[in-house]
């Protein structure tokens, strides 16, 4: 598989298989989806993050066909899909509550969709077993959706939802009934279940981490827009605004005035003391301009003694420690005032002392000026 | 110091006894005045006519002196039985309480459905309309058709005015007249369970038969209808057990042209003074309604359990 | 699609409402008809009104209603609420089958059923005990008492499902009694569910005609059996006239009991936000 089909994205003239133009939905007086614009591309895993009521589910709903928005089209796979009624798409959807039938076996949720398309009953039969063994649920399908777990629902709401092979599916929220060691395990099959499927994804959460476990790319959706659309990673390291920089990841943010400009190295002084810290980065700020500086909590180093490799160098008091097994998060007050968050590795065993970071120690705090992010406003 | 122990001594025995207090003044109110009564009337049920008072003879008969001798007559069951008078009334109250339950439920369905769908102020507003014909008198919304339906009623003058008849047509004291008032006093009980049901229907799952291809009317039937059930079942009993024993509405709006077990019981009782036909006519009415009234004992008590 | 079926849903109920309520305004109209046959307009008047005020059968009609109204709703209040907190928080004892049973075998019993049942009762009684001596508002009341508190007891059974046995454990575990807890938590948490019973009993029992029809004697003639005696023979302009008085005054109190109701629920609505 070369690069330019596993991310259609990144070149210029790919067709897209999902294309939303200027799409707005209002509720009465209350604007849920604000004249958006996106693009998704076949095999896609797509993620719309956001918190409640930003509009994900909205936008997740007039793909599905629940609403219709209020201007601007959307298609897929080159159909118009604006006016079609669900039952005419050929999109299914993951309910967040799963949606099973309650008064149906398990079988009939999953053949449920066949029948109504007039698939033959040996057909039938056949594809709802195939589909019980993808998600490994052969020996359930008498039973009812309350004599299951729920991680046991939650694939039957996956298999209910394949079982037509649509062309795109939809998950709203797919693992967040599920307890934290199921969600771990299960966003793997789903990758690997929409890895076999070949189906595009667009799946619809609030939590930022399972985004980016999950998501080939990722929308931000904030009050009805999009914030910021990217990979991953993009994302992660060049978040665009403050919202996004403390939604994805945590980061701590420096208010910062441009003092000096060499191309794309910058020097900036800290707002109320005269802090100077050096950042490369391609933002259009110029000398003079107020900014923020954010920088995640991980790209921080700390230690007892100075770090002279670092192009920045803090001195601080530790305020607070929390211990988390594999890292440590300090809490810092440093000589000029802000209060920096540090994630560390816990390299060395407790017992060892000497070498631990304890409450009120007088520690060093570095960071190269690559890691340091200049955010846009 | 002895007084106050016992006080304790009694009071400690009521806390620990408390359940049994709680449920036993209501238990004994029920078993005295609505189980007891019931033994009476099978007990009379099995006696005979006679002109006395109490117009029937007694079970035990002590008269003989000694060991009473025990006279059970099963006479009026098979009078009963034997007379089609009676078993064609039990069929026809059968079959109005029938019609009238399905057109009720062919009514409220909708009705009940387009509440649900309602949204905010305007639910509670049509709610409160539903309910607000349930608090005004019974006997009342029965007359106001007497008025809408009689020969020179408005019903008739309308009908006349806008020229689809000539002269008046027989709408009251007919059989058409009891269809309309079982289904015009019994409608909010069909409604109402109905709403209670369809307003816990998670959305989601309508929503998930259209997204898997079911049309409109495929999702109603394989989805909306069956989920729906238990409110059609408590509905439909709410309306068909106490309209099988009506006898207001028969008695003002189907006059004598329209049989109900429930006039047959009234007057055997009060013009006929024959007590123990009556009774056996209760005893019977009881015995074709015990099946669907512990079906909707059920439905009850399985709608209870779901909700704990 | 969608606005067709929203149009048959529309449609629907408009219907409905209109089969509810269009016999009751156009009895509510010919009660200000001058003529002496109900449905041939004869002009406005309110004739009926002063003959209807100046008639003593019907003032003490009415007032025995009430008193019997009262005196059920405040009994069947007391009784379907040891009734309700039984099926809801006693879950085993002796005969809770047959408990059941008797609480909901009310709501659908037929009335004819209950009132021959409660009369041949009372006679029996009065022969091998010498009570009830004569049958009257007595009898009526105990009679209305047996059935609506079956209702009571459905309101508050219900009421107590939704709601945990949280508060009364904690009363518990902080030291109270049974009843105690029964006096200072479980009661006061019903108080809006009695409120209903209450009202619910008063109603039921003011319209209620075939049972009090059994179970009265002579000389207690309640509202609805005197309407019934005037009725049976045809319309009476002057029975137009009371419905009208009676389904105003019932809508009024409705209306207000409706509307104290969605206040206090927008209240809490905007205290959850």
């Amino acid at each position: 598989m070369n690069q330019a089909s596993a991310y259609p994205w990144r070149e210029a003239g790919a067709t897209p298989f999902i294309s939303i133009k200027n799409v707005t939905k209002r509720f009465g007086n209350f604007t849920a989806v604000d004249d958006i614009s996106l693009d998704i591309y076949k095999g896609e895993l797509f993620g719309l993050l956001g918190g409640s009521g930003c509009g994900k589910t909205t936008l997740l709903r007039m793909l599905a066909g629940f609403e219709t928005p209020t201007t601007g089209s959307i298609s897929i796979d080159g159909a118009d899909m604006t006016d079609v009624p669900p039952y005419e798409r050929p999109v299914n959807m993951m309910f967040q509550s799963y949606a099973l039938f309650p008064h149906m076996s398990v079988e009939k949720n999953i053949a449920y969709g066949l029948k109504r398309d007039g698939v033959k009953g040996a057909e039938v039969k056949e594809r709802v077993a195939d589909m019980l063994s993808m998600v490994e649920l052969g020996d359930f399908g008498k039973r009812k959706p309350r004599q299951l777990s729920g991680g046991q629902r939650q694939r039957v709401a996956l298999a209910r939802a394949l079982v037509k092979r649509p062309k795109v599916l939809l998950l709203d929220e797919p693992l967040a009934a599920l307890d934290k060691r199921l969600r771990e395990q299960t966003q793997f099959e789903l990758m690997n279940i929409q890895d076999r499927t070949g189906v595009t994804f667009v799946v619809v959460t609030h939590d930022q981490e399972e985004a980016m476990t999950l998501s080939t790319r990722i929308a931000v959706m904030d009050a009805g827009k999009f914030m910021q659309i990217g990979e991953p990673a993009d994302i992660y390291e060049n978040p665009a605004t403050r919202y996004i920089a403390n939604f994805i990841g945590s980061a701590n943010l420096i208010p910062v005035t441009v003092i000096d400009r060499q191309q794309d190295k910058l020097r900036l002084q800290h707002e109320s003391s005269d802090t100077v810290f050096e950042a490369i980065s391609d933002q259009p700020a110029a000398v003079g301009d107020n900014t923020t500086l954010a920088l995640r909590p991980e790209k921080i180093l700390i230690d007892k003694s100075p770090l002279p490799d670092c192009d920045n160098n803090v001195q601080g008091t530790v305020k607070e420690i929390a211990y988390l097994g594999k890292i440590s998060t300090y809490r810092v007050v440093t000589a000029f005032g802000e209060t920096l968050e540090v994630t560390a590795p816990n390299q060395v065993r407790t017992s060892g002392a000497g070498h631990r970071i304890e409450w009120d120690d007088q520690v060093y705090l570095g960071w190269s000026s690559y890691s340091a992010i200049l955010l846009s406003s | 110091m002895s007084i106050s122990k016992t006080h304790a001594g009694f009071g400690n025995w009521l806390q620990s006894r408390w359940q049994t207090v709680v449920s036993g003044i209501p238990f004994f109110w029920l078993l005295l005045f609505f189980l007891a009564p019931f033994f009476i009337v099978l007990k009379i049920s099995l006696a005979e006519s006679i002109i006395a008072s109490p117009p029937f003879t007694r079970l035990l008969d002590w008269s003989g002196g000694g060991l009473p001798t025990l006279k059970v007559s099963i006479d009026n069951f098979a009078y009963m039985w034997e007379d089609s008078l009676y078993v064609r009334t039990y069929l026809s109250s059968l079959k109005i309480a029938f019609v009238s339950t399905v057109l009720c439920l062919l009514i409220g369905y909708p009705m009940a459905y387009a509440i649900v769908k309602a949204e905010g102020t305007t639910r509670y507003i049509l709610l409160l309309l539903i309910i607000l014909p349930f608090w005004t008198s019974f006997l009342l919304r029965v007359y106001a058709w007497m008025g809408l339906l009689a020969d020179q009623g408005t019903l008739n003058s309308f009908l006349i005015w806008i020229g689809v008849i000539e002269k008046p047509i027989r709408l009251l004291y007919s059989q058409f007249a009891v269809y309309v008032g079982i289904v015009y006093t019994y409608l909010p009980f069909m409604i109402l369970p109905l709403y209670a049901n369809m307003e816990k229907l998670d959305i989601s799952l309508q929503e998930a038969a259209a997204d898997l291809g079911a049309k409109p009317v495929a999702g109603f039937f394989t989805v909306t209808l069956p989920l729906t059930l238990p409110g059609i079942i408590a509905g439909s009993l709410l309306v068909f057990i106490p309209a099988t024993g009506e006898f207001v509405i028969p008695d003002l709006l189907g006059g004598g042209n329209v049989l109900m077990i429930g006039r047959v019981l009234y007057s055997e009782f009060n013009a006929n003074h024959d007590w123990p036909v009556a009774s056996a006519v209760a005893i019977a009415l009881v015995i074709v309604l015990v099946v669907p009234m512990m079906l909707y004992h059920k439905v009850q008590a399985a709608e209870a359990l779901r909700e704990s | 699609m969608k606005a067709g079926r929203s149009r048959f849903l529309l449609g629907m109920l408009c219907f409905g409402f209109a089969f509810l309520y269009v016999p009751i305004i156009l009895m509510m109209i010919y009660s200000f008809n001058y003529s002496k046959l109900v449905p041939v307009w004869g002009g406005f008047s309110t004739r009926w009104y002063s003959e209807l005020f100046q008639s003593e059968e019907v003032w003490n009609a009415t007032m025995l209603s009430l008193k019997i109204a009262l005196l059920n709703a405040t009994f069947a209040t007391m009784l379907g609420t040891l009734a309700g907190i039984a099926l809801a928080r006693i879950h085993k004892f002796r005969g809770r089958t047959l408990f059941t049973g008797m609480i909901s075998a009310p709501l659908v019993m037929p009335e004819v059923i209950t009132g021959l049942s409660l009369l041949l009762l009372f006679i029996t009684l009065n022969q091998t005990i010498g009570w009830p001596a004569e049958r009257g508002i007595t009898t009526i009341t105990i009679a209305h008492i047996t059935f609506s508190m079956a209702f009571v007891a459905i309101i508050i059974q219900s009421r107590l499902a939704g709601t945990g046995q949280d508060l009364e454990e904690a009363a518990l575990d902080l030291g109270a009694k049974p009843f105690r807890v029964l006096w200072d938590i479980t009661l006061p948490q019903l108080a809006p569910g009695m409120v209903a019973g209450w009202l619910l009993a008063f109603t039921l029992s003011l319209d209620d005609l075939v049972i009090a029809s059994f179970v009265s004697g002579p000389g207690a003639t309640t509202l609805p059996m005197l309407i019934y005696s005037r009725i049976r023979l045809g319309l009476r302009p002057d029975i137009n006239a009371l419905a009208t008085i009676i389904i105003l005054a019932v809508t009024i109190s409705v209306l207000i009991a409706g509307w104290i109701m969605l206040r206090q629920q927008r209240q809490m609505q905007q205290r959850e936000i």
